[in-house]
């Protein structure tokens, strides 16, 4: 690397086009990373073909978590499924039950009272910024960091569960939104816990990225690596922090408008390469739009009820028909598609994975790359394995 | 309150008006899509189109690179299952009937046309349903519903495949091969993706049958054993072992 070097002309040169003939004498080696493998998050297989070290095949398997979350929930009532959702990606509980809950709250045209409309927010925000530090904390540790950068992060990550094991009585777990509202309310105290903890959040990404952004061995590991273009990105349906980080400018939160985030002033970061340092990038901005929500919805709350008083929550059947609703989960588009026949248990419900489907271009993103860099690829799409096999 | 309200109402009489003006657009570029409407009574109001297999790639096509519609962003496909129905119905019939009538020469038998309630049962056939939401990234519009329906649930379950036109759409039609057993001609790799090779049988059907173990071994317990007494007429009628169908 010589100093006068660009990001982009670094950029291009670590593009390496992929190789499909094996070349050298010793053939092909086949590896199996995983299903038992440090990187990978939980018990997810990549079936590796290499050519050295150059990836030339990669195959996902998946399937090892699989309990078949949406049968499950064919035969449970629709409030029933509310404390399972959390099992899904469970550094994210919180918006999983947004997302259902906004689901059904559409299949049943119901409305929500703006101080819970205003709690959702806060609560979203928060779960966002525990996961995109986790996030890269676990991307560091998978880069050789290890442990440091893993320990910041979930520093921080600790005093947010905190807040939540306050208000919801779980840390992961929390199971908190119902149809129509949530489940208790926020006391003062509370509150003033949550700017405490937010005003000391600039310090800390300011701090992190002091140690990372500009960091050299970050910087040569990630730029230029894992590349992914802007219209194979849509194409494949690649939502949330890897698609803005490709460059497309798509928040489901600026599109839809769903809740109350018509009233929110902040950005979409996005990046510009597609690489592993714009995804880290993205997050990390994405943190600091996070903070400037937060500070915007702690000091409008309004006071008022939580649950809308027409909410039926006894005797619940939703009348005949199907909705699916959206959200921007930290991971991506986390949806729920539900059909009621009129019975007390949805008649199909399903979950539009976020985590499944980022994962349809790895094997893009990785040929031709190093198989160390398989590792941090993989890493930088952030998945949860409760999530991809349902 | 009462204001969004109105705007709901409002938006979901455009959500509408645009299924139908989508539609008329689909007929006008695809001749014989043969698409119609299914319309959503529910509040989300949702309305989706459905259309025939055969002009599903052309249709799919043009719904992706129209300027106006341009739909490139598919978010969600997965399957639905509709079973066998029975249906019963009232039904009025009028039929002879003899009758003791009294005539002029006493009582006659006499054939007199009587209207009677009856219920009738008919089977209507089920099948299998792939269900795609459709956005567009470029127009920020969307969603878009659209569905196909297969022959039936046991030989016609073959449906084409959109993951040419949508890579999205590559793990998710996987998915319902393996779940539903709807099989997509033109997938590039379609084989299943959270059950494992050797499984048989559709789990996300509605007939699904669960296996009476889950271990490699079986285990020889009473709630076993009493699970596999109770179907042991249906592995003799359509041919499934549960027992291969558990781990192994």
């Amino acid at each position: 690397m010589t100093p006068t070097e660009t990001k982009s002309e670094r950029a291009a040169g670590w593009n390496r086009p992929p190789v499909v003939e094996p070349g050298g004498e010793g053939g092909l080696l086949e590896v199996a990373m995983g299903p038992h493998h440090p990187s990978t998050h939980g018990v997810f297989r990549m079936d590796v073909a290499l050519d050295g070290e150059r990836v030339i095949k990669l195959k996902p398997v998946f399937g090892y978590l699989h309990r078949n979350h949406e049968k499950i929930a064919e035969q449970a009532s629709y409030l029933a499924s509310m404390p399972y959702t959390d099992r899904l990606d469970y550094f994210c509980s919180l918006t999983n039950n947004w997302a259902y809950a906004l689901a059904v709250e559409k299949l049943v045209g119901q409305e929500v009272p703006e101080r819970a409309e205003y709690i959702r927010v806060i609560l979203a925000e928060l779960t966002r910024i525990q996961n995109h530090a986790s996030t890269i904390g676990f991307l560091l540790q998978e880069m050789g960091a290890s442990g440091t950068p893993l320990m910041y992060a979930f520093r921080e990550r600790e005093k947010i569960l905190d807040l939540f094991e306050g208000l919801t009585g779980s840390r992961m777990m929390c199971n908190y939104m119902r149809f129509g509202g949530c489940r208790v309310d926020v006391s003062a105290a509370w509150l003033d816990a949550t700017r405490k903890v937010v005003a000391g959040l600039p310090a800390f990404v300011n701090e992190f990225e002091a140690l990372l952004t500009s960091n050299e061995i970050l910087m040569a590991r990630c730029q230029g690596v894992g590349v992914l273009p802007a219209d194979l990105a849509v194409n494949a349906g690649i939502s949330g922090p890897m698609l803005r980080a490709s460059g497309v400018n798509y928040d489901i939160r600026k599109v839809d408008h769903y809740g109350i985030y018509d009233r929110f002033k902040f950005r979409v970061p996005l990046g510009d390469h597609g690489d592993i340092y714009d995804r880290y990038m993205v997050r990390v901005l994405e943190i600091r739009e996070s903070i400037a929500i937060l500070d915007q919805a702690l000091r409008d709350i309004p006071a008022g009820p939580i649950m809308d008083v027409k909410a039926k929550i006894r005797g619940f059947r939703p009348k005949p028909g199907e909705a699916y609703g959206r959200i921007e989960a930290p991971k991506g588009e986390l949806g729920f598609y539900l059909i009621s026949d009129g019975s007390p248990n949805p008649y199909r419900y399903r979950v539009r994975p976020p985590s499944l489907i980022n994962l349809t271009i790895l094997e893009d993103m990785c040929l031709g790359q190093n198989v160390a860099d398989v590792v941090l690829i993989f890493g930088s799409v952030d998945i949860v394995l409760g999530e991809v096999d349902r | 309150m009462r204001q969004s309200k109105e705007l709901a109402a409002r938006s979901q009489e455009q959500i509408l008006k645009t299924v139908e003006e989508i539609k008329s657009a689909i007929e006008a570029a695809v001749p014989g899509a043969g698409a119609e409407v299914v319309p959503n009574p529910g509040p989300a109001a949702q309305h989706s189109l459905r259309f025939a297999a055969s002009s599903a790639i052309a249709v799919a096509t043009f719904l992706r690179d129209d300027p106006e519609l341009a739909f490139d962003f598919l978010s969600n496909v997965t399957g639905v299952d509709w079973p066998d129905k029975e249906i019963a119905e009232k039904v009025k019939v009028t039929r002879q009937v003899l009758k003791t009538v009294d005539g002029p020469d006493g009582k006659v038998e006499q054939a007199v046309e009587e209207t009677v309630d009856e219920t009738r049962k008919r089977i209507e056939p089920g099948c299998l349903e792939v269900v795609y939401h459709l956005y567009s990234v470029a127009k920020k519009h969307g969603p878009l519903v659209i569905r196909m329906r297969t022959g039936n649930r046991t030989d016609q379950v073959e449906l084409p495949s959109l993951t040419p036109i949508w890579r999205a759409a590559e793990l998710q039609e996987r998915e319902v091969f393996d779940l539903y057993g709807i099989v997509f001609t033109g997938h590039p790799d379609l084989r299943r993706i959270l059950m494992w090779d050797g499984f048989k049988d559709y789990p996300m059907r509605k007939d699904y049958v669960e296996p009476d173990d889950y271990e490699y071994e079986p285990t020889a317990h009473d709630h076993v054993l009493a699970r596999a007494q109770g179907h042991r007429s249906r592995e003799q009628g359509t041919g499934i072992s549960d027992q291969d169908s558990s781990a192994g």
